[in-house]
């Protein structure tokens, strides 16, 4: 008997985790089939570029900057033993545009931005304002989602193209002008090494697509959440920790097939 | 369906859930351009029925018709269409909190109309002063009180002059005066428009004040009464009577389903003084 209950209680939550991927794959679908109606009104996704992007920029270049500092510190440390303090620039640089810059302003977006919009999309829900949008023949799902979709979707990359820009020029900061090595060969191994498509725009592409992950996790926690107080810190919750755990893990992902040879 | 009735509900049986019926068989007539009111406790399915009429709801058995069209949840277009032809005021108004009193009241508008800007102004400043807020149109929402907040939403439900406007707990949470306001714009309201009115509440001397016909739900969604105001009034049922004078125990018990108190206290006997 204990087993059949036993057995039941796990297919139920089977049923159930498999039932929240169906409903945020169809949320996704619809939120897709949406951007059109969305971009009809592109003065709302401009506000939201606004609200995603341009409020996001002090946290993101602040942390582009402190992470530029310690990578040039510390690729510096390691660096000097074997004499290689030339490489300095390009290894920051790669690390930046490949990696840290797309993976690290993700995880800050899903903070600042995600919770922001699980949040605002929650509250709307909850003060009915998506309900008396319906009523009034207005679908949320172009009016308020997509939008908001759209924005985030085309704020991360920039992001995180500041972020790497910024990092670089806290590596050039510590590793230039304070410990003072050739200004020359910080820029020119990076000018000569550093491959728009493959190291710049393999970046870009992640960041892309983790745009995509974070703002539409963000849209689906606060439009699924519970319409209550607790309801809305659970889901601002549940939207920084799958964000964070999607961006690592989609980022194992890509790197491996973006840079899979050497 | 004759020509006087604009919504019609036929033997509706809905949950949000299959193990807990909301409302239970129940068949209305709403006639048009009259004031009926839709009364009963907390929780006994008087809003779910307003969204199943607005389609946020499909019910699980019987059908509901808007001016002799079916109203089907799930067919989204012909849904977006019926309600430009209703109006909804929320119970706490649900005003978008981002937009100032003006825009709000211009959003139906302005998704719908395809008016110029100048006769959306118009028609906003308009239907404010309708509700006597003409002079709050600048206002952030964070700056309007309870009671103003409703008459915007008023406002904005009736910006497409729409043939049913239904009211969720207009009155709930407002003081005298505003109340009086209120129960007084339902009225002319839809007397001046000829619109249909749907108005769910608890608050029965004003619902009686203003409407031609009543409705009185009790929990489960079953049908107690219906009637004009002075039927009910006089009306010898205990239920009914129970409500309409605001008894606390009597057919509606007080106290919720509970254990023997005996068991509850681990006591062999216990008397309780009335």
């Amino acid at each position: 008997m204990n087993a059949d209950v036993a057995v039941a209680a796990v297919g139920a939550r089977t049923l159930r985790v498999l039932r929240s991927f169906g409903r945020a794959a169809l949320f996704f679908a619809d939120l897709v089939l949406h951007i059109p109606g969305a971009l009809r009104r592109f003065g709302l996704v401009v506000r939201q570029i606004h609200a995603i992007g341009n409020l996001s920029l002090l946290i993101i270049m602040a942390s582009g900057l402190a992470v530029g500092f310690v990578l040039a510190l510390q690729m510096y440390y390691a660096l000097v033993t074997y004499g290689a303090t030339e490489s300095l620039g390009l290894i920051v640089n790669l690390s930046l545009v490949r990696e840290l810059g797309p993976v690290v302003t993700a995880l800050l977006f899903a903070g600042r931005a995600g919770t922001s919009l699980t949040a605002e999309i929650g509250l709307m829900k909850a003060g009915e304002q998506l309900s008396a949008m319906e009523m009034m023949a207005v679908d949320p799902r172009s009016r308020v989602l997509a939008p908001r979709f759209i924005g985030g979707v085309i704020s991360m990359p920039l992001l995180a193209l500041l972020f790497s820009a910024v990092g670089i020029l806290g590596a050039y900061v510590v590793g230039v002008l304070l410990i003072g090595l050739d200004s020359g060969n910080f820029w020119s191994l990076m000018q000569s090494r550093v491959d728009v498509w493959r190291d710049v725009g393999n970046g870009v592409a992640k960041s892309f697509a983790f745009g995509i992950v974070c703002t539409a996790v963000a849209l689906y926690q606060g439009y699924e959440t519970e319409a209550t107080p607790e309801g809305v810190a659970y889901a601002t919750t549940r939207t920084v920790v799958v964000s964070s755990l999607s961006v690592l893990a989609i980022d194992f992902m890509l790197t491996a097939l973006m840079f899979s040879t050497p | 369906m004759n020509s006087d009735t604009l919504i019609e509900i036929d033997h509706v049986t809905f949950g949000y859930d299959p193990s807990r019926t909301i409302l239970d068989d129940i068949s209305l007539r709403f006639a048009r351009g009259k004031v009926t009111a839709i009364l009963g406790g907390s929780g006994c399915g008087k809003t779910t029925l307003l969204r199943l009429i607005g389609g946020m709801a499909a019910a699980s058995r019987g059908k509901l018709m808007f001016d002799g069209e079916l109203i089907n949840a799930r067919d989204r277009a012909k849904l977006l269409v019926q309600r430009r032809r209703m109006g909804m005021l929320f119970q706490f108004g649900a005003l978008f909190t981002d937009l100032t009193v003006f825009d709000n009241v211009a959003f139906p508008l302005r998704e719908h109309s395809g008016l110029s800007e100048s006769m959306i102004r118009d028609i906003v400043l308009m239907k404010l002063h309708a509700v006597g807020l003409r002079g709050a149109a600048d206002l952030r929402i964070a700056e309007v009180s309870g009671g103003m907040s409703r008459r915007i939403a008023l406002a904005r439900a009736i910006a497409l002059d729409p043939e049913l406007i239904m009211y969720d707990e207009p009155f709930a949470g407002l003081d005298l005066i505003s109340m009086g306001v209120a129960a007084n714009l339902i009225r002319t309201l839809g007397d001046a428009t000829g619109a249909t009115s749907l108005v769910v509440s608890h608050d029965v001397p004003e619902c009686m004040a203003i409407s031609d016909h009543v409705i009185l739900l009790a929990n489960g969604g079953r049908i107690v009464a219906q009637g004009t105001p002075a039927e009910l009034m006089a009306s010898a049922d205990a239920e009914t009577r129970q409500f309409v004078r605001g008894e606390p125990d009597g057919p509606v018990k007080f106290h919720y389903p509970a254990r023997p108190l005996t068991e509850d206290f681990g006591v062999d006997e216990i008397e309780v003084v009335a």
